[in-house]
């Protein structure tokens, strides 16, 4: 078994050494949709669905919560108007107060377009981040990409992945339950050890 | 026929003048499809990659070639106006604001249609917009970097533009946070950073595609650089989504300030002319009317060109059209208001400048500026003309130099007549202002080459999403307006 390949179709006979998961492909939205309630419903955590574009309501039937990104924003937004207003008051009232036709050093009204520039700033770094971070990236490698037919992901076909560190996974029954739902090319992917 | 006339003609035994009444009541009814003749998600990544995959076309290296002399000389004439002094321009004293920073808002006002396209219409769930956005926000970036080549050089000594950053320095020098010239200095650095940021989002999933598909090595490595490894998996999405609501948010909030701020530059001031609360708005509504002309111009001609006709259609170019009417009846409307409270308002300085931008020496700008701002655009009422692309195209060239006489009309005519009759002038450009700002068109038109050429110029993911077969509560029908009215 040690020269097993990384990719190996189920039925074909072969195992990966070490697997990762089993995929199935699935034609159009719709399919994909079905299925993700039927793996969602057998209590599947590690698992995953894949399309080249966002599937309205996908997420519901995958049963994944809301996406933490906005509380990244939130945060994001709080620092900008913290540092911004710790900025302006403290150079322009204590460091280096400048006397401008008579106006008060510490001006909050005059503040007010740099505080909301820099809360944009701020928040809009720490939600780029938020989507960079939160989904794992950047990945330089994923056991996925060995299938050659996952290229196909971002063009027009849809998968469904169940890892195998997931409690519920089972050799035989997951791939049963994606053949059930209408998968196709059940493959098993495996990773290097 | 009016829908609304009762027919006269006694009952027809087989009810076929309400069924023709019906049929075409229908066909008003059915929303015409995002992307026409029924085209798969694989034909949308298809074409729109071949754009870059394909050799690029003769056409294109001659533009480039074209734009990148302009270009040239934008830089040649900079780097001769830091070696000699912001002297070689034709500001005098009386005008000291003229050409650079007419050009200055004139190309912010432009980067505003971008975001505007991108982020409001995205929250206002205008669905249309994933077709254009890609290449609207590419348009806001190349146009904010176009905008800020003249502050930065109209500063005089560059070499201290960086006093302006708020950074510690060895002379214990801290900006002046009061200055509406700081804050302009924060909008444009954000408003270029905020859409980088969100047209790099958007980018991210297309670049996975194109990383997928190219079969060149380099070319593969560089989209692989650039979509961090996207795999396009649902959790990725859903962060993705929200991340993308958030940052249509934050840009809305942008385009709002930037275009405030950019106006607090001349009404916070106490000259006639600028000192007025309806600046904000103007300076807004302004702003995106120049965009969205901008926006034909560059959409006319690439559809043309790479046959994109069935993603950016022909409601594309007619709700373009539509936006650009509405947003020209509010500059009329403005221009009427402004006129107005010069009147009403009873101040004596401000009914000058107001009687001088008409009678005064600069009268042509003015009428140039009325004729092809609130006038011309009006022949959009026409359904015809807005369906028609090419002549939509010659019709907005027309306010878009109506727009730079706007802030040229802004900025001039207001100063060259101070309230020191002594000091009353005119400005006349040299040849430098006018290369330069020449040289800036060639730096947007060759930066926006490149953009056609190494990155899909539709959002492909987006185009996807919109698409019928996208829906997974519905089979894949495809809904065409003119098939359907072909059946019936």
């Amino acid at each position: 078994m040690s020269d097993a390949p990384l990719v190996c179709a189920v039925g074909s006979g072969q195992m990966p050494k070490k697997l990762y998961a089993v995929a199935a492909e699935f034609p159009n939205p719709a399919a994909l949709y079905a299925a993700a309630e039927k793996v969602r419903d057998r209590g599947f955590r590690w698992w995953d669905c894949y399309s080249p574009y966002a599937i309205h309501g996908l997420d519901k039937a995958m049963g994944l919560k809301k996406s933490w990104v906005s509380l990244l924003t939130l945060i994001g937004g709080i620092h900008g108007l913290v540092i911004g207003f710790l900025l302006m008051t403290i150079t322009s009232v204590y460091v280096y107060p400048i006397d401008t036709q008579g106006k008060p050093y510490f001006s909050l009204p005059a503040f007010v377009p740099i505080l909301d520039l820099l809360t944009i700033m701020l928040s809009a770094i720490f939600t780029l981040k938020g989507i960079i971070v939160l989904s794992w990236l950047p990945r330089l490698h994923h056991p996925l990409w060995e299938w050659d037919l996952f290229n196909r992901a971002t063009h027009d076909k849809f998968f469904v992945v169940i890892e195998a560190c997931d409690p519920r996974f089972d050799e035989k029954n997951t791939v049963e339950l994606l053949r059930d739902a209408g998968g196709a090319n059940l493959t098993f992917i495996g990773e290097e050890e | 026929m009016s829908y609304f006339t009762p027919s006269t003609t006694p009952a027809d035994p087989l009810n076929r003048h309400e069924t023709a009444e019906i049929t075409r009541a229908r066909q008003e009814l059915v929303r015409e499809p995002y992307v026409n003749n029924g085209r798969s998600a694989a034909w949308v990544g298809d074409h729109i990659a071949s754009v870059v995959e394909n050799p690029a076309p003769l056409w294109w290296y001659i533009a480039v070639s074209i734009a990148g002399s302009v270009a040239g000389l934008a830089g040649i004439c900079i780097v001769y106006l830091i070696c000699t002094g912001v002297g070689v321009w034709g500001e005098n004293k009386a005008a000291n604001w003229a050409w650079d920073i007419t050009n200055f808002v004139f190309w912010i006002g432009i980067g505003h249609a971008g975001t505007m396209i991108a982020a409001i219409l995205y929250l206002t769930r205008q669905r249309w917009a994933s077709g254009i956005n890609r290449a609207a926000e590419a348009m806001t970036i190349f146009a904010v970097m176009c905008a800020g080549v003249f502050p930065a050089v109209h500063v005089g000594r560059v070499w201290f533009a960086w006093y302006m950053a708020p950074i510690p320095n060895a002379n214990g020098i801290w900006p002046n946070f009061r200055s509406p010239l700081l804050w302009d200095v924060f909008a444009v650095n954000t408003y270029l950073g905020v859409s980088i940021m969100f047209w790099y989002v958007g980018l991210i999933p297309d670049a996975a595609a194109m990383r997928d598909r190219v079969k060149n090595k380099i070319l593969k490595y560089v989209y692989a650089v650039i979509c961090l490894g996207w795999r396009g998996s649902a959790r990725q999405w859903a962060n993705y989504e929200m991340g993308y609501l958030m940052l249509a948010g934050i840009a809305t909030l942008l385009v709002i300030t930037t275009c405030t701020v950019v106006s607090s530059d001349f009404s916070t001031s106490v000259i006639p002319g600028w000192h007025g609360t309806i600046f904000i708005p103007y300076f807004g509504v302004g702003a995106i009317y120049g965009g969205f002309c901008m926006l034909i111009i560059l959409l006319v001609p690439i559809r043309q060109l790479y046959k994109l006709q069935d993603i950016v259609t022909l409601r594309h170019i007619d709700l373009c059209c539509r936006y650009t009417l509405l947003m020209g009846l509010f500059v009329t409307y403005i221009y009427g208001m402004e006129f107005f409270i010069a009147y009403y308002g009873g101040n004596p300085n401000e009914r000058f400048t107001f009687t001088d931008r008409v009678y005064g020496p600069y009268w042509e700008t003015w009428v140039l500026m009325m004729v092809f701002n609130c006038i011309i655009p009006q022949v959009f009422w026409s359904k015809k003309v807005r369906r028609n692309p090419w002549l939509a195209f010659v019709v907005v060239i027309f306010p878009s130099i109506g727009m730079w006489l706007e802030r040229y009309v802004i900025i001039v005519s207001s100063i060259h007549r101070d309230f020191l009759p002594s000091s009353w002038g005119m400005f006349y450009p040299t040849w430098i202002d006018i290369f330069t700002f020449t040289g800036t068109f060639g730096i947007f038109f060759l930066m926006y080459l490149l953009f056609i050429r190494f990155l899909p110029v539709i959002a492909i993911a987006e185009v996807r999403s919109v698409l019928p077969e996208a829906n997974p509560h519905q089979p894949p029908v495809i809904i065409d307006a003119h098939e359907e009215a072909a059946h019936e």
